[in-house]
């Protein structure tokens, strides 16, 4: 078990032949996952490293059987490939394009979510599983070890801190999955917290938020009234950083007075997630949950 | 991106949302001579920074010839305006708009913006014009409303009168201020606006709508496609370092603090400043050099952050992806031999081509304090710290 993707995922990828495509599908390849199919209009009947191209996704579809898509496009195009995607009935979308103007999203959101499609992203590193050699993004893989952590994280780098510490913990991940940082984005904390808690090889949850909006609050809210059944360990980035300001991300402003770390960090306190005080002690903070469940 | 308030008016006269005659001087003749040509008796003279709170800050001044605008624009041109938004050192006033003034009915409040949580833009409307919306938002929300617009269908009339009729108006007036929100969601949406705000929104003795005053924020994903709008950047509005560091792609946000950091991705970038703060020092600023970054890259966000004279000591964090450590090792040394490196650096590399990252700063002969993990380099930090004291 893991959520959303395993052995029998069959991957698409979009914008295979760009630059960032091919070398993150190749490291894909490398890796064990089962790269079935790309996509670049007018490079149909094309391959690389034996994955053969499609015009479009619903060709891609109907010839390999994909059921997951990653999509690497600018952002002048990602937003119709996303729908595309949805559009051909796959069901796991991650984009990780950063730079789609939000307005885009807004309709990007409405369209996939009418389609009963996951998406996850956009500006998101994407999504691994490591038992299953499944990885569907651009994350150094070689960090990752099959393990019982479920992760889900705005950040990219961060996480892949946050999965080297737990490394040095012993511990590996189920699930990880970085769900974007900007404004809008298609999946939040909650609906992964929800596949998490019926994930028999999920023993315990890593939520790293960072500022702006109020997901990690929702996160929290959602822990004592669904008496979430695993341990949860939180970590908010951005307790220093002034309001106003973008800081990288396009999500990640505090604005209006609201989006401050300080309030996310005492909402998850007060709904007993074990937060992890210095970004030094992620997997320390990890491994002391799991010993006092 | 931050606009102007006159920068704002101007995209709004271009989709049609009404708003007092006027424009922008940088002199106070400058100022006068758009008074002269002005039909009214009375001049309201308004400082252009990028921040709120001006009016209370002396910022707006409310005159009655052009010979008194001319003098209000040099009063307040080369002036700094302290206000709550611009920390207490201020912000100096380049430039003012000069506008004829309105008579006033009644104030109110309007707002576009997106709503995070449920992934579509809200317009918010309030009687209380005037105040700070976050304020009225805390003390009495029952006076806020909102409309959320359908992602896939648009605003619709019926909810401009939704609003009118619970701010009170006649179905006269409510029909006016849907056709007013109809138009301000139309440029929400085509300039790729992140928050456009009127407070106050007047309603005129003749009973027309006025945007008094425009806030607007640019969506930067969506600037891309309106180069025109890009234009409108001011530069002098920003801290200088900042804009150097933009020229290079560089995401760089100047602080107060004392420990310079340079690290790759956002999330991790806050949480380095975080650790530094945890260890007892101040972060000098943000700065993410991006997953991309090439060691032209990294050789100049390591000049920017040493000429920030305040820092006494930089700490470097990457864990490498995409961003290869020696690609990031290479920038480091050659920087590090053009500029004359007298405070401590501290480096943290940790994953892709680690090792012959780890190797070429060895190598370079230059004194580097190799950390080991976030847990070390915080370490170092204290110690360097301690040393100050």
């Amino acid at each position: 078990m893991a959520i959303l993707v395993d052995e029998n995922t069959r991957v698409c990828v979009q914008g295979i032949t760009g630059s960032e495509g091919s070398f993150h599908t190749r490291q894909s390849l490398e890796y064990g996952t089962k790269v079935v199919a790309g996509v670049t209009p007018g490079k149909g009947g094309q391959s690389l490293d034996g994955v053969p191209v499609f015009d479009t996704v619903e060709m891609a579809v109907k010839e390999t059987g994909a059921n997951a898509t990653v999509i690497y496009v600018p952002p002048r195009f990602a937003p119709d490939a996303v729908m595309e995607a949805a559009d051909a009935g796959i069901k796991v979308i991650v984009c990780i394009t950063e730079w789609i103007p939000v307005i885009d999203m807004v309709k990007v959101y409405a369209y996939v979510k009418a389609r009963d499609a996951v998406l996850i992203g956009p500006n998101c590193p994407g999504i691994i599983t490591p038992r299953a050699k499944c990885r569907m993004g651009v994350m150094p893989y070689r960090i990752h070890q099959p393990g019982s952590v479920g992760i889900i994280s705005r950040s990219g780098t961060l996480t892949y801190e946050a999965v080297g510490q737990l490394g040095a913990q012993g511990l590996g991940q189920s699930t990880v999955i970085g769900i974007g940082g900007d404004p809008i984005i298609g999946t939040k904390f909650i609906d992964l917290m929800r596949l998490f808690r019926d994930d028999g090889q999920t023993e315990a949850v890593l939520l790293i938020g960072e500022i702006g909006g109020t997901a990690e609050e929702e996160a929290a809210a959602y822990i004592v009234e669904e008496k979430y059944p695993k341990p949860v360990i939180g970590f908010v980035a951005g307790l220093t950083a002034p309001p106003g300001r973008r800081m990288g991300h396009a999500g990640a402003i505090i604005s209006g007075g609201q989006g401050g770390a300080k309030e996310k960090i005492a909402a998850m306190k007060k709904a007993g997630i074990h937060v992890v005080e210095t970004p030094a002690d992620i997997g320390e903070t990890v491994a002391q949950a799991l010993k006092s469940r | 991106m931050k606009l102007h308030e006159y920068q704002a008016k101007g995209i709004f006269r271009k989709w049609g949302v009404p708003t007092p005659e006027g424009a922008v001087a940088f002199s106070g003749i400058e100022a006068m001579q758009i008074a002269k040509g002005l039909k009214t008796n009375r001049y309201v003279v308004k400082a252009q920074i990028h921040a709120g709170g001006r009016g209370k800050a002396g910022g707006v001044k409310l005159v009655d010839t052009p010979e008194e605008v001319k003098a209000a624009a040099e009063e307040l041109i080369g002036k700094r305006l302290v206000t709550h938004q611009t920390g207490p050192e201020g912000k100096e006033v380049h430039k003012v708009l000069v506008e004829a003034a309105s008579s006033i009915k009644q104030e109110l409040y309007v707002g576009v913006l997106i709503d995070r949580d449920l992934n579509r833009p809200v317009i918010i409307a309030s009687a209380e014009g005037g105040m700070e919306i976050e304020e009225v938002a805390k003390t009495s929300p029952e006076k806020i409303f909102k409309e959320w617009i359908d992602p896939l269908v648009g605003f619709r009339s019926f909810q401009g009168m939704k609003l009118g009729f619970k701010l009170g108006f006649n179905a006269g007036l409510s029909r006016k201020l849907s056709a007013f929100l109809a138009k301000l969601v139309k440029l929400f949406e085509g300039v790729d606006a992140s928050l456009c705000e009127i407070n106050p929104l007047i309603l005129t003795d003749e009973e027309n709508l006025l945007a008094l005053d425009a806030k607007l924020t640019l969506d930067d994903n969506g600037l891309a496609r309106h180069p025109d709008l890009a234009e409108l950047r001011d530069i002098t509005e920003e801290n200088p370092l900042e804009v150097e560091a933009s020229k290079y792609n560089l995401n760089y946000i100047k602080l107060d603090g004392n420990i310079g950091c340079m690290v790759n991705g956002a999330g991790l970038a806050m949480a380095t400043m975080d650790m530094i703060k945890f260890s007892g020092a101040e972060p000098a600023n943000f700065l993410d050099v991006g997953g991309g970054a090439n060691a032209e890259m990294v050789e100049n966000a390591f000049r920017i952050l040493m000429s920030d004279k305040n820092v006494k000591a930089v700490l470097i964090n990457i864990f490498g992806g995409i961003l290869r450590c020696d690609t990031l090792a290479t920038g480091v040394v050659q920087a590090a031999k053009k500029v004359h490196v007298d405070r401590p650096i501290i480096i943290r590399l940790e994953g892709t081509n680690v090792e012959e990252g780890r190797r070429i700063l060895n190598e370079s002969g230059m004194d580097f304090q190799v950390a080991d993990g976030m847990k070390d380099a915080s370490e170092k930090i204290v110690s360097i710290v301690r040393s100050f004291s």
